[in-house]
């Protein structure tokens, strides 16, 4: 027979508001099994936790339930209590009576109801617990960082400089990611290569940081300390090791006109070709859509051209597998596309351009070679007008709920660089709001309307009419002095929403790591664990996460790194116990339980049982890899013969909690 | 009276004036901005603040063509043209409110004016 | 292939034209348009008040009336059309609508089965516009045309999904299919006054004005629309000086197909 401990937390008013504490702990005393019933102000306090392990020692207990928050919150708290008082931590069950009785409930009498039924649950439960060892298992001390901008290259720094060994998987041929194409940095004006290109050489020649570059995760198996990836490293074409990247090929490569990414397509570049000069690594890479050796065999210029003989067209996709004990997420973000703003004209005339191309308008290794220009005829634009939140906020289905948190302050550095830089120009920004909150930021925006003259006003461009002699006519609403505005201009910037890249998706699955509705990925709290996926050994870095500009991706960046030589620095991982097992007198071989598992730790093995008659038979069962087992319960569920239950969460439990919580009293 | 009629008009429109995030892109679009004393945006703030008898009284409610610009290109949702055809409602349908009698029409007909013309007027400017 | 057919009063009087060379090019197309045998107008203006269901009534009976002949129903003019397209998308989704309107309607029920196209949408979804060009018999070459979208055709998007509002091009696809060379203005998708032109012409002298300026800047010799009512505003409240000759874009139709007398 069991005997068991029920301690009732009040959570300050957290729980007492709604709960009566002690008529919750006087009903569970009279729970068959329960010897001892306590209730006190805050159980995870000092005081709270001698008060649990005072009762264990003195009452013999066995199992304890705490009627306390989430066990998301305390659960391991309250475990350790168990362990120092000489329980088994397995034997302690949560009661959630904040989070799911008493935050939700306003009526003290259907809280109190509510809050007994769920302890009666939680010692229904722990009345069927066993105590359970946890295993333990290695940990792989090397870590994969997917995707090379500045929140991986800030990461992979970190991690490195800790004396671990980091890889990073860039998709794009050079690591570097949406900075490069970025001119200066908010709030102190500093060029965004002088500070970015060091860290990327910094990568290349870290002996702990491995750049795989044009290439892509392709499947991740194994868990926390133990990851098991494939890569695909892209043919690119050339070889890695022999091209010295003296750029030869790219000047004569014959097909001169492949729109150039890096500029976002404004200017063309060839189909052999390096991003731009400081590409990290720093070699060439054929683009096979628009090579006519790789098409149709007719050209082979580069091959002859290159004295490094680094030229190789048969080259192959390559999968490379390699082990890791923790991954990082660093994918990034795209502006959207903006297909469902034509009131803005962007896809009707190319002087409407987002403000990454006017970023790209305004750098010296642009297009225009940092000279501002219109697209369409090379003039200098007299009058720009930019406008916020284009996507942003939006709920009417074309655009992005969210506040994209990075348009108001490069906006702002935009108009007033413009403003600096040609001072005969005219500068209109439309806003909805201004939002400044950085160190420095709102100073920074005042600087902008103050020193340099920017005309900031408040309301939103409602149309934009391209016309005839190249003007672009702007009506807009000026809601301060209420009236239309109808402004004849030379350029409109749209500061287009920012959402997460494409491969952030099917990288999620890949990971089993949980994302918003908008694809951001989720952090195991948004408050307290925030650069961590609530699965183990995944961490998010950068605006994979959420929006962020750079200062606040590089701390990320940083914490993250943090997070990931914490576990690396281990050299054993205890294991969750409660994992699956299978009974294998019931187990009738059928594979259910196999192809449910998300984490491949079922396998089947042949065993010889002993039957009737002193015969024996061979038979097929499954059997669970326990190292490899997360404990998700999807085989329980799936195995048509009950044979697969899960430790800690066995069937009879929750068939328990469910008796007592449907019982009448 | 403010306060039954902005329940009236809420009712009327379906629109829900809350949602709106002060943006100004209705009346950015409005064709009909330079002839109205109060402005698509005004109206459904004015709408949220309960102060109906302002707008009840302005021509401001029969300038609006129903072009659908601020319903198409309003960020959240907010719909403002049926704000305003709310309000433009809740005056005609006060006892004896009429902006077009049958007897007016005579003299606004010409000889290409259509059909359509006349059958939308009546359904904005009466009961 | 047989639909029904809803041509609402304007056509019947003061926009002759606009239905005449539809039915005729219907029929070069191997289409016939048979007309509801009892349809009443559509109100005009589709009502914004979301408590309006009688007005909503004619259209739920002319998209009753092409379900039980089992046809797809063909609108024209722009106001009929938006008219019975949002009726047709309100009454599945604002259920008290559906309620009212089906009261009036009972014993039998209607929720939306029918099918709206308008005659442009004919043309583009079920003739195909490759199929209209090989059709053509006098292609409308070198004529430099800009097509007049106004509100009604458009919006609201959601209910009518004719096109991208801002940035249309079912229009300009009919013209090219028809050899005439469409002109792009960026005002091809905005008002022209509409019925405020009753009582105050200069309001929509104003705005058809724009769209004609607008027109004329981007080259345009000829404009088309499907409205009885733009057209009517653009041609008649205008000043001499910036006057663009309409036309409904069915006469460019027929006219191209050879049927036009």
């Amino acid at each position: 027979m069991q005997r068991i401990g029920v301690f009732v937390c009040w959570c300050g008013s957290n729980i007492a508001g709604t709960v009566d504490v002690e008529a919750v702990a006087e009903a569970l005393s009279h729970e068959p099994g329960v010897v001892h019933a306590a209730n006190y102000q805050y159980m995870c306090s000092e005081a709270g936790q001698n008060l649990i392990k005072d009762a264990i020692r003195e009452h013999n207990l066995t199992g304890i339930v705490v009627c306390s928050c989430s066990p998301r919150m305390h659960e391991a708290t309250f475990r350790k209590t168990a362990a120092a008082a000489g329980l088994n931590p397995y034997m302690v069950e949560i009661a959630n009576i904040r989070e799911q009785c008493s935050w939700i409930h306003k009526d003290k009498a259907t809280g109190t109801e509510k809050a007994i039924i769920l302890g009666r649950a939680a010692i229904a439960k722990v009345t069927l617990n066993a105590p359970l060892i946890a295993g333990e298992s290695p940990v792989t001390k090397r870590a994969l960082v997917i995707g090379g901008g500045i929140a991986g290259i800030q990461t992979a720094l970190d991690i490195a400089e800790a004396g671990f060994e980091v890889d990073i998987v860039e998709k794009q041929p050079t690591i570097g990611g949406k900075m490069t194409q970025i001119d200066k940095t908010f709030p102190t004006l500093d060029c965004a290569a002088c500070i970015l290109t060091p860290k990327m050489v910094d990568c290349a020649q870290n002996e702990k940081i491995d750049i795989l570059s044009y290439s892509e995760v392709t499947d991740v198996k194994g868990f926390v300390g133990n990851f098991h990836v494939k890569i695909k490293k892209k043919a690119r074409y050339v070889d890695e090791t022999k091209c010295t990247g003296c750029g030869l090929c790219t000047e004569k490569c014959p097909v001169k006109a492949v729109p150039n990414e890096f500029n976002l397509g404004m200017d063309n570049r060839r189909a052999v070709y390096i991003p731009f000069a400081q590409a990290v690594p720093k070699v060439a890479t054929i683009d096979p859509n628009h090579c006519n050796m790789l098409k149709n065999g007719k050209c082979g210029l580069c091959a002859k051209l290159c004295t490094a003989g680094a030229i190789d067209y048969k080259q192959q996709d390559e999968i490379i597998e390699r082990e890791y004990g923790a991954i990082v997420v660093a994918t990034g973000y795209n502006p959207i596309k903006l297909d469902n703003y034509d009131e803005f004209a962007y896809s009707q005339s190319p002087d409407v351009v987002t403000s990454l191309e006017f970023e790209r308008l305004t750098n010296a290794a642009g297009p225009t070679n940092g000279t501002l220009l219109r697209p369409s005829d090379g003039k200098h634009p007299h009058t720009i007008v930019f406008v916020q939140c284009v996507g942003s906020r939006d709920t009417s289905g074309c655009g992005k709920e969210y506040c994209s948190k990075i348009c108001c302050m490069y906006t702002a550095k935009h108009a007033m660089l413009t403003r600096e830089k040609y001072p005969d120009t005219d500068v209109y920004v439309f806003y909805i709001d201004v939002r400044t909150p950085g160190k420095n930021f709102d100073e920074f925006y005042r600087r902008a309307v103050e020193e340099y003259g920017v005309h900031y006003i408040k309301g939103m461009v409602g149309k934009v009419a391209p016309q005839s002699d190249g003007k672009l006519m702007v009506q807009a609403s000026d809601l301060i002095s209420n009236e239309q505005l109808h402004i004849e201009a030379d350029m409109v910037v749209l500061a287009a929403a920012i959402e997460p890249d494409k491969s952030a998706r099917p990288l999620a699955t890949m990971l089993t790591a949980s994302m918003d509705t908008n694809d951001f990925f989720t952090e195991a709290h948004p408050k307290l664990r925030p650069v961590e996926s609530p699965t183990a050994g995944i961490f998010l870095s950068g605006a994979c996460q959420g929006p962020k500009d750079i200062p606040e991706t590089v701390s990320q960046a940083s914490a993250a790194a943090a997070k990931v030589i914490g576990l690396l620095a281990k050299d054993k991982l205890t294991c969750n116990p409660c994992v699956a097992h299978s009974d294998e007198l019931m187990c009738n071989g059928c594979s259910s339980c196999e192809k449910v598992c998300p984490y491949g730790a079922i396998t089947y093995l042949d065993k010889e049982f002993r039957m009737p008659n002193r015969t024996t038979a061979i038979r097929r069962v499954a059997s669970v890899n326990e190292a490899v087992c997360q404990g998700c319960g999807a085989c329980t569920v799936a195995c048509p013969s009950g044979a697969m239950d899960l430790k800690g969460f066995s069937n009879s439990q929750i068939m328990a909690e469910v008796d007592a919580i449907c019982k009448m009293k | 009276m403010g306060k039954f009629d902005r329940e009236q008009i809420l009712r009327t429109s379906g629109v829900d004036v809350l949602k709106c995030m002060r943006c100004g892109k209705c009346s950015a679009t409005c064709p009909s901005y330079d002839e109205m004393e109060y402005h698509p945006h005004e109206f459904v703030y004015m709408v949220e603040k309960g102060e109906t008898e302002k707008l009840m009284n302005s021509p401001s409610i029969y300038k609006c063509l129903s072009c659908f610009a601020c319903v198409e290109r309003c960020p959240r949702g907010v719909e403002p043209a049926k704000v305003v055809a709310a309000v433009r409602a809740q005056v005609l349908r006060q006892p004896g409110e009429c902006r077009l009698s049958p007897d007016d029409i005579p003299a606004l007909l010409d000889d290409d004016l259509p059909q359509q013309a006349l059958v939308t007027a009546f359904r904005k400017y009466r009961k | 292939m047989i639909f029904s057919y809803y041509p609402g009063c304007t056509l019947k009087n003061k926009a002759q034209d606009l239905d005449r060379y539809a039915r005729r090019s219907a029929e070069a197309l191997g289409i016939t348009l048979s007309e509801l045998d009892e349809w009443q107008c559509c109100g005009g203006a589709y009502p914004m008040a979301a408590n309006e269901t009688g007005v909503r009534l004619s259209s739920v009976r002319a998209l009753m009336a092409a379900r039980e002949r089992g046809q797809a129903l063909v609108t024209l003019c722009s106001a009929c059309h938006n008219v019975i397209k949002q009726t047709n998308y309100d009454i599945v989704r604002d259920a008290t609508f559906s309620e009212r309107a089906n009261n009036y309607m009972a014993p039998e029920e209607y929720h939306g089965e029918t099918q709206v196209y308008h005659y442009l949408e004919l043309l583009r979804d079920v003739v195909g516009f490759e199929e209209l060009s090989k059709k053509v018999k006098n292609p409308l070459t070198g004529k430099k045309v800009g097509a007049y979208y106004g509100c009604l055709l458009l919006r609201p998007s959601k209910a009518l999904q004719m096109d991208n509002p801002e940035n249309p091009k079912i229009m300009e696809d009919f013209l090219r299919a028809i050899g005439a060379e469409p002109v792009v203005y960026p005002y091809r998708n905005e008002c022209c006054g509409g019925y405020v032109t009753l009582e105050d012409r200069a309001l929509a002298a104003k705005k058809s004005g724009n769209v004609l300026a607008s027109a004329a800047d981007t080259g345009a010799e000829l404009l088309v629309t499907a409205c009885p009512l733009c057209l009517y505003n653009l041609t008649k409240t205008t000043s001499a000086d910036q006057k663009l000759p309409v036309l409904y874009f069915t006469e460019l139709l027929a006219e191209a197909l050879g049927v036009k007398d």
